[in-house]
């Protein structure tokens, strides 16, 4: 076995600082998990094919699998923990429960953090445009209709 | 310092093609050469557009100057993967996106199975076990493009900085698909075309995101009244590089766009494409569609109709 | 009603939209080590040798184990006990497990599996039903079953068949193929085990906590009772966690071994392996009809490739059978099924099981019978519809049935018989039907297939049950259905389900039985905890609506003492009184109605789904926003089948285990569906309640091949529907040639001699056989 070489990072997670070690190549993805306990962001298949692992990186959304830590410092992280507002839920979160817009709620992070990037960019989204900003993320449960109503719903509410 | 650490260091700039390939240990790498210095800019001129390479898919398909100047850049941007993943790929990335086949582009475990490709730990082609090349194709959207557009790329390495046109960047082999050095890093893309250039990407793939393109066209056309005076069509997907369609390029100098000529050039340009039995869909279908992309796409500069990918 | 009927939020959306939820791949525990399986290059071959001495050498490996220490075979189906956690003798699949490895670090694991030295002697792959068929050229791949690598055969026959075919003024035949597919979860199968005090406890990402456990107590040679199975959060099943699989077993044997927590996440290409999912089936289909449409008989084959495994095979081939007789009145049906071992990873059941392709081909097969006698496909099928309160020639009791409403309802708003014509476009309809859960557990017993216990404490209310909430919904309907009872709020209910220590019984989720058997479960220890609470109430002198649900429940408990009640669910008996007639029978069948609207390019074969009209006969719906989840859900999946999802297979290698290749439709790829709830209120399901997640799926596949040809004048008799095919049948129809793209003929079957069933009486009573 190779020594594994490890670095010491500050990463802003959800506006929080915070101070790691890890491995240089674990991902993003393996760093919320295993090193803080953040298992909110899940995994679908690591390799960058289904949006489930889907994080905010200053306001957008990118994919956790495929991000180095190392490339992150200075970078304002979001992940599915961060959205609410201490207990109170983030109108996407509530719209997504109202409507029943996660059956397994297994790919649920990811979509609502994808979602709430659009909504701050465009608030008024036609429905096309909602499929088009989360046309990265797969959802095997729904058939997507209950999730583009949530966020048609939570977009009219934070109007 | 790429010069230095050697074969074993890679460059990564989005990381969305280099990590995957990693975790499949396609690519077996010791270092990783981080790119985030490099500036990330769109710098518009009256006659060209400069783009630096660590540009994001995302920032590049929705900037405003480049969705009016060269909007098939700008389209072709956008169709590339997902959401997310446009966020983080840049542009100079997908210049250098690794070459795709449905025999390498798969874990160890599977590859090791299967038997090993020349591509990666093998000596045979399990594509085309006849032949002594690699038949992995070209899957850019955005270098055929480029090429269109006659675009230059900046290369800069430990031997210094040289400009070249984008079609040099490639070769037609599906392992060593880049002409560049090792340590050669591309640093920015240059379009340069008239005002009244039009430009559009038509991209065939299977579902309406994340998939890597089985078949493309990417069109660019300067008018002369009615007539084209110029243009390049370059194909996607159809071969180890960006498939230029010179004999329809020359067949529509003087001609109008109109129905039938767009009809005559997409089947000449069809002629070259030689898709094999080694991306999604069957190659023979691949193959009927390349006129259907080149056809749509010459209409879609000819009177801006919606392609396949609307 | 106060609270069934009513859209209410899923009792556990808020723990997931949080991120909250703990999935098994979530849990963490002190001192976890990381398992990694080493799996099959092979898709056919003898083990020659395992040699495990490096990898053990590794440092941060803490065990390394294989065959030899879990000799023992299991299977789901106590008939086919044939699959071992780890192989040491024979793998059958490209992915079968062989060793797997314990270590400090995943990393670690994985190169110990490299460091595994296996010697092989590799024998003849079988990748097709027509191969399975022919003598072997090394060796079967399973020592038992039928000829050659034939697994199992049936041939059943309900009515005068011949008759039924003399009778009639036309009889067609036609040929369907249906490919595979899988059930892609979003969430990788999992689990994690702890050895702790001679007691293993898992938690997986399971859909039957029970059958997990059944067979982890087999295989590990341990009492049930020192085994605890807990369903963690699910990502996801439809099918595909429904079999207890090699890694449940191999963590727990690692962690009996280490004494230490040990994990397995599978990777998303093993989730390939692991399968289970929907069968390939090759169908041949014969039917008289009169003059006027009716059917006088039909005769169905099936061959299903069956992998390289039992699994729920028997069955699955029983239901490739079963349940034609459900939507249409066929008075002589004859039935043949076979299924054969190929050395693919194990098929199994996938939302529908065994019926999605059978009812492809018949509707398909319908609407053909309707071209050629010049009827329209809607009239011909609605002139067979079986009626409610039923026997069907194969002994199956039809209940309350919607189909007629269904049907009236799809075709009415989406305009089917005004349709406009235009070129490349097209509407398609087709029906189906679904069971309410199977009406025969998977191992034979008296006992029921679901209990709840309910306890009240002082304002409090708790309700245990086994079911396995996967995002279905179960954990919803059950705290509805008590909340109901007790005029509470869902939300007020506390659950405690999915865990064989703490909750009793229930079968799982699958067979769509939660709401029906769970249901009824729940609503049986609830009116029994009603009842306690009315009683204490009267006999204080007041009445139970004049008394908050604290003051009720404190009076009950001074009263009574400790408050528990439970319920039960055992189904009617109501199968037939053959062999086979286990696999069909349930206690209501859901009913589905469906038009999809498409724009096809001749040219290029590519095909627009423009939206989808899908009427639900669910009986009741406890919550309709539940409901139409289940039906959207169960298009996506319908129309990523017939459109695009394919387990296909090159060089005895899954061709694309990944997320990339293996297509699942994204958001752009989805229609807009109108949904329609049909409520019929079935006479035993709770509050009338049937089945929602399985049914809708069923009529999207031929519903969309229907639309194609009204669009183009081609059949594509062949799922998935890809444009290659689509441009190929219109090229067959340009040069005169039949306008069709599908499989050309049934290869002979050495089918066994039919057993003739007498059909049931005219009057057979439908409450009980």
């Amino acid at each position: 076995m190779r020594d594994v070489e490890r670095v010491v990072l500050i990463l802003d997670v959800n506006g929080e600082a915070r101070q790691l070690l890890v491995p240089s190549h674990k991902t993003l993805l393996e760093v919320l998990r295993e090193d803080m306990q953040l298992t909110g962001t899940k995994h679908g298949c690591e390799l960058g094919e289904c949006g489930t692992c889907t994080v905010l990186i200053d306001g957008k959304p990118q994919l956790s699998c495929l991000l180095l830590p190392i490339q992150l410092e200075g970078r304002a992280i979001t992940t599915i923990e961060g959205m609410a507002n201490g207990s109170d839920l983030h109108p996407l979160q509530v719209a997504f429960a109202e409507l029943g817009a996660a059956q397994c709620g297994y790919c649920t992070p990811g979509i609502l953090l994808a979602a709430r990037s659009l909504l701050e960019e465009n608030p008024r989204p036609t429905r096309d445009e909602i499929r088009e900003a989360l046309a990265g993320n797969l959802c095997r449960c729904t058939g997507y209709t209950k999730i583009l109503q949530a966020v048609e719903l939570a977009a009219e509410r934070l109007r | 310092m790429a010069a230095e650490l050697g074969p074993r260091a890679m460059f990564v700039a989005g990381g969305t093609d280099l990590f995957p390939k990693l975790k499949r240990r396609q690519f077996e790498v010791d270092s990783l050469i981080g790119l985030d210095f490099l500036p990330r800019a769109i710098r518009n001129r009256s006659d060209e557009c400069v783009i630096d390479a660590g540009v994001t898919l995302a920032h590049a398909s929705h900037d405003p100057h480049l969705n009016e100047r060269f909007s098939g850049y700008a389209q072709a941007a956008g169709h590339v993967s997902s959401p997310p993943l446009r966020n983080a790929g840049t542009i100079g990335g997908n210049l250098c996106v690794d070459t795709r086949c449905n025999y390498y582009d798969m874990t160890y475990e599977w590859r090791k199975a299967a038997g090993f490709c020349l591509k990666k730990d093998g000596d045979i082609c399990l594509v085309a076990p006849s032949s002594p090349r690699c038949w992995a194709v070209s899957s850019s959207d955005t270098a055929p493009m480029a090429i269109a557009l006659d675009g230059l790329v900046t290369l800069v390495g430990a031997s210094g900085e040289r400009e070249l046109p984008v079609t040099a960047l490639y070769r037609d082999d599906g392992d060593r698909y880049m002409a560049k050095q090792p340590d050669e890093v591309v640093t920015c893309l240059r379009l340069r075309r008239s005002l009244n250039t039009r430009s559009a990407y038509v991209k065939l793939r299977r579902r309406g995101s994340i998939d890597f393109p089985i078949a493309g066209a990417a069109v660019a056309v300067e008018l002369d009244g009615d007539r084209v005076e110029s243009c390049r069509i370059v194909l996607s997907a159809v071969a180890s590089y960006p498939l230029e369609a010179k004999a329809a390029e020359e067949f529509l100098k003087g001609r109008r766009l109109q129905e039938d000529v767009i009809r005559e050039a997409a089947e000449i340009a069809s002629k070259p494409a030689k898709p094999l039995d080694n991306a999604d869909l069957s190659h023979f279908w691949r193959k009927r569609m390349v006129r259907v992309v080149v056809e749509q796409a010459l209409a879609r500069v000819s009177d801006q109709q919606p392609g396949l990918d609307g | 009603m106060r609270v069934v009927g009513k859209p209410l939020p899923k009792v556990d959306a808020a723990a997931k939209v949080t991120g909250r939820a703990l999935y098994a791949d979530d849990i963490a525990l002190p001192r976890t080590l990381h398992c990694k399986i080493l799996r099959s290059p092979h898709p056919h071959a003898r083990i020659l040798s395992i040699d495990t001495a490096a990898a053990k050498r590794i440092p941060g490996v803490l065990a390394v184990i294989t065959g030899l220490d879990l000799p023992i075979k299991f299977g789901i189906l106590p008939v086919t006990q044939d699959e071992r956690a780890l192989e040491h003798e024979k793998v059958r699949y490209v992915g079968d497990p062989i060793a797997a490895v314990a270590a400090t670090e995943e990393e670690i694991a994985a190169a110990a599996c490299d460091a595994i030295e296996v010697e092989y002697e590799v024998l003849e792959p079988v990748m097709s039903i027509e191969a399975a068929l022919q003598t072997p050229k090394d060796e079967r791949i399973q020592d038992y079953g039928g000829p050659n690598n034939v697994h199992k055969l049936v041939a059943l026959e309900f009515g005068d068949v011949e008759g039924g075919f003399s009778r009639a003024d036309h009889v067609r035949e036609d040929v369907f193929f249906f490919q595979g597919n899988t059930h892609l979860p979003m969430e990788q199968h999992s689990a994690i085990a702890t050895y702790v005090d001679g007691k293993v406890t898992l938690w997986s990402s399971t859909q039957v906590v029970h059958y997990v456990h059944r067979a982890l107590s087999k295989v590990l040679e341990l009492p049930m009772h020192r085994i605890r199975v807990i369903g963690a959060a699910h990502g996801g099943g439809f099918g595909g966690k429904t079999d207890p699989f090699a890694h449940e077993i191999i963590v727990s044997k690692l962690a009996m071994i280490t004494g230490r927590p040990v994990k397995c996440t599978l990777t998303r290409e093993e989730v390939f392996y692991a399968h289970r999912g929907r069968h390939p089936v090759l169908m041949w289909v014969r039917t008289g009809v009169t003059r006027d449409g009716r059917i006088t008989a039909m005769h169905f084959r099936s061959a299903l490739d069956g992998g390289a495994y039992g699994s729920y095979g028997v069955a699955s081939t029983f239901y490739t059978g079963a349940l034609q007789t459900v939507t249409y009145d066929i008075p002589a049906y004859r039935f043949e099924g076979c299924r054969v071992f190929t050395n693919k990873p194990p098929c199994g059941p996938k939302r529908g099981h065994g019926t999605p392709q059978p009812r492809f081909a018949l509707e398909l097969h319908l609407e053909k019978i309707a071209h050629d006698i010049g009827l329209d496909p809607v009239e011909l099928k609605r002139r067979n519809f079986v009626q409610p309160n039923t026997r069907t020639v194969n002994w199956l009791r039809v209940t309350s049935c919607g189909l007629e409403e269904c049907t009236d309802r799809v075709i009415n708003a989406s305009r089917f018989h005004d349709r406009e014509r235009r070129p490349g476009h097209g509407m398609g309809f087709a029906i189906s039907s679904y069971l309410s859960g199977a009406g025969t557990a998977i191992y034979w017993n008296d006992m029921p297939h679901s209990e709840v216990q309910i306890k009240v404490d002082r304002g409090g209310v708790t309700a245990y049950c086994g079911a396995m909430e996967i995002g279905q919904g179960s954990d919803s309907v059950l705290a509805t259905i008590v909340a109901e009872e007790l005029g509470l709020q869902p939300s007020d209910i506390r659950l405690v389900t999915a865990d064989t220590d703490t909750t009793p019984i229930d079968l799982g989720s699958y067979s769509s039985r939660v709401t029906f058997m769970a249901g009824n479960a729940a609503l049986e220890a609830a009116r029994k905890m009603r009842a306690l609470l009315v009683e204490a109430v009267e006999a204080s002198g007041r009445r139970i609506d004049d008394v908050t649900f604290e003051e009720a429940s404190m009076l009950a408990e001074a009263r009574f003492g400790t408050l528990t009640t439970a319920g039960s669910y055992t189904p009617p008996k109501i199968a037939g009184p053959y062999k086979g007639s286990g696999v069909g029978p349930s206690p209501a069948y859901s009913y589905s109605a469906c038009v999809v609207d498409v724009d096809a390019d001749a040219r290029t074969g590519l095909i627009r789904v423009n939206k989808v009209w899908i009427a639900h006969d669910v009986g009741r719906a406890i919550n309709p926003l539940l409901v139409e989840g289940q039906v959207e859900g169960s298009v996506y999946m319908g129309l990523g089948e017939a459109l695009m999802e394919e387990q296909a297979f090159r060089k005895g290698l899954h061709k694309w285990p990944s997320m990339l290749e293996y297509k699942s439709p994204t958001f752009l790829d989805m229609p807009e569906i109108e949904t329609f709830i049909v409520e019929t209120i079935d006479p035993e399901g709770p509050y009338g309640a049937k089945e929602a997640g399985q049914g809708p799926l069923l009529p999207v596949p031929p519903a969309v091949c229907a639309a194609v040809h009204d669009a183009l004048g081609v059949w594509i008799d062949e799922i998935p529907v890809t444009p290659e095919k689509v441009v190929e049948a219109v090229r067959r129809k340009e040069k005169g040639e039949p306008a069709r793209y599908g499989p050309q003929r049934f290869p002979p079957i050495p089918y066994p001699p039919t057993i003739k069933v007498e059909p049931p009486p005219k009057d057979a009573a439908i409450t009980a056989i």
